[in-house]
């Protein structure tokens, strides 16, 4: 494992947090989305319209014709376009955003590995949707976990507070990292719902993510660099492809550290993870995205009738916290992990597949299971909760071994 | 569910602005600072297909995002869909059906086939749009109605909110057709539990 000492990494942001104001509004998670790449003003937003993120880039574009915000817009014909654009208006030197969903992502595929492999800190929303086929509008992980390997940092939001909070981390950490970065946010159940949440000042927000600057760039440069050269036989390319796993680990703490500078301005805590009723738990759900809400509703219920239960949310995905998840679920007797993505044919879901390799690599040996829920948006039911809570009772009490190979599918017999 | 927390389900056509009547309540529980969520069911987007949008509201931060299949309130915007859409599928034993209409509640209760213990309300939604806003967009009037029924948030803070929303956009007779479509619904709506 990575050694991830927490050393001051990235510089302080210049907050003046006696002048921070926060607004509590109703609006829906795109909404919110927008709302921050409105304040952050990036250079260019380079972008094609896919559900459920259409509304973030319909009002980001208002603004743009608005003029509230000085960002170059760039309308494309698809999302390769819009992931090529990006890379050129980040290579140039620009701060550059970008959104996509599902098979917009999917498109993408080929430039999402040139973005890291650039190193260029663009930062790329994506509305968590399903793949086809079937045809699938809604919430689930399948896009993302197609982006997984691809060298991007990716948040993982429960909400739209979080939604619009790891978009201005996002900001800094893919500067700090110089990394593409992905927040993301689950498909219509935090893209379309209208919720309560707070925004930051503008001016909190200008002052947090700062100028981009970069050291090199295309147009910017003092010192020219070569964008996108080859390396084929020789170690060139290993080399490359080592610094970016060395950069990508090293983005752990800068994560870390950015997240917590933002919740000294607006008083939320943001951890890699975030952990509700494990300290005595014997039987713990890990979970990512918005249904982590519904698991920890569960754990309350649960917990008043007496039970010891508890519930880990992954919060950074890519780098992996394997530290952070291994000492949160450290006393457990039994574990359960949910995905909302398949990897066909592995032994066990994606996120499980994580956390197994965490648990082994903190020599912690308790029963896993892989469970695999709500994929196109399926309805995660509080009694399909308590279904899990009451298997992981039977796991924890018979010793039902280390993992049972077959992942199974809640709600589907 | 904990008891400080109320689920409405919404029945309409697309078109009659149901999304929009569920965020109005919405954002009325905010001027009172409590939690919200509001959410449509996305399907395919034809003018006049039956929709369902959902609304919570709590006092306490509101965690879960699964569906509503127990609401505590049904609010339907469109009569015609009593005959093609279970509008009571779910509905708390003491629940609350709100429907615009212009039959008497006791026709809807038969025509639904409801307990003594759920109440139905009925108004005529539709007639009050025509009378004060002169469209047939019976979603703003029969919020009031909805608060009248079961005090979700304050009538006060739907009429707050509407000027709020309104205020920066519409003429002040467009604003005073709205305010007083929402004051004679809550007024109008009738009621037999």
């Amino acid at each position: 494992m990575t050694d991830t000492t927490p050393t001051a990494v990235v510089g302080a942001a210049a907050v003046d947090l006696s002048a921070v104001e926060q607004r509590t509004i109703a609006s829906t998670g795109n909404l919110f989305v927008a709302e921050a790449f409105r304040q952050i003003d990036p250079d260019a937003v380079c972008a094609y319209p896919i559900t459920p993120q259409t509304t973030i880039v319909e009002e980001f574009a208002k603004f743009v014709a608005n003029g509230r915000v000085h960002t170059e817009y760039v309308t494309v014909e698809s999302e390769h376009s819009a992931m090529s654009a990006t890379i050129g208006a980040s290579a140039a030197g620009g701060r550059a955003f970008t959104v996509t969903s599902s098979q917009g992502l999917a498109l993408m595929w080929e430039e999402l590995h040139i973005a890291s492999g650039l190193r260029l800190p663009i930062v790329m929303i994506n509305a968590n949707r399903a793949i086809s086929a079937p045809i699938n509008i809604h919430g689930d992980h399948s896009d993302v976990m197609g982006a997984r390997d691809s060298g991007w940092i990716i948040l993982m939001a429960e909400n739209a507070q979080e939604a619009y909070d790891n978009t201005i981390i996002a900001t800094r950490v893919a500067e700090a990292a110089r990394l593409p970065v992905m927040p993301t946010l689950d498909g219509f159940i935090t893209t379309h719902s209208i919720a309560r949440g707070q925004v930051a000042d503008d001016a909190t927000v200008k002052a947090f993510v700062g100028e981009y600057v970069p050291d090199d760039s295309l147009l910017r440069s003092t010192s020219p660099v070569m964008v996108g050269a080859f390396a084929n036989l020789g170690p060139t390319y290993m080399k490359v492809k080592k610094a970016e796993r060395d950069a990508i680990d090293a983005s752990l703490p800068i994560i870390g550290e950015v997240g917590a500078q933002w919740a000294s301005v607006i008083g939320r805590d943001y951890g890699h993870v975030e952990s509700y009723g494990v300290d005595d738990a014997d039987l713990v759900v890990v979970i990512m995205g918005s249904a982590a809400g519904n698991v920890r509703a569960v754990v309350r219920r649960l917990r008043e009738q007496g039970q010891r239960v508890g519930v880990v949310k992954v919060r950074t995905y890519r780098p992996f916290p394997a530290a952070d998840l291994a000492a949160a679920v450290s006393g457990a007797r039994a574990i359960a992990v949910l995905d909302r993505a398949e990897s066909f044919g592995a032994p066990a879901g994606p996120l499980a597949l994580d956390t197994l390799a965490a648990l082994y690599g903190a020599g912690i040996q308790v029963p896993v299971r892989s469970y695999l829920y709500g994929l196109g948006g399926a309805d995660v039911r509080l009694d399909l909760v308590e279904q899990v809570y009451a298997d992981l009772a039977d796991v924890a009490d018979d010793g039902d071994g280390l993992l049972n190979p077959t992942p199974r599918y809640l709600g589907i017999r | 569910m904990s008891a400080e927390l109320t689920e409405i389900r919404w029945h309409a056509r697309a078109g009659q602005g149901a999304v929009t009547a569920a965020k109005l309540v919405a954002e009325a529980a905010l001027r009172e600072d409590r939690y919200f969520q509001a959410m449509p069911e996305y399907g395919p987007e034809r003018m006049g297909a039956p929709l369902k949008a959902f609304t919570r509201i709590s006092d306490a931060p509101i965690e879960i995002s699964n569906n509503i299949e127990h609401p505590d309130i049904v609010v339907v915007l469109d009569d015609t869909l009593l005959d093609s859409v279970d509008v009571t599928e779910g509905l708390a034993a003491d629940g609350a059906v709100v429907v615009n209409s212009p039959s008497a509640p006791a026709a809807i209760r038969a025509q639904l086939g409801l307990g003594a213990g759920v109440a139905v309300a009925t108004v005529d939604a539709s007639a009050i749009a025509l009378d004060t806003i002169k469209r047939d967009i019976p979603n703003t009037p029969i919020v009031g109605a909805l608060v009248s029924v079961r005090p979700v948030v304050a009538l006060d803070s739907v009429l707050a909110q509407l000027q709020a929303t309104f205020g920066k956009k519409f003429a002040r007779e467009i604003i005073d057709a709205n305010l007083d479509s929402v004051r004679r619904a809550y007024q109008e709506v009738v009621y037999d539990a």
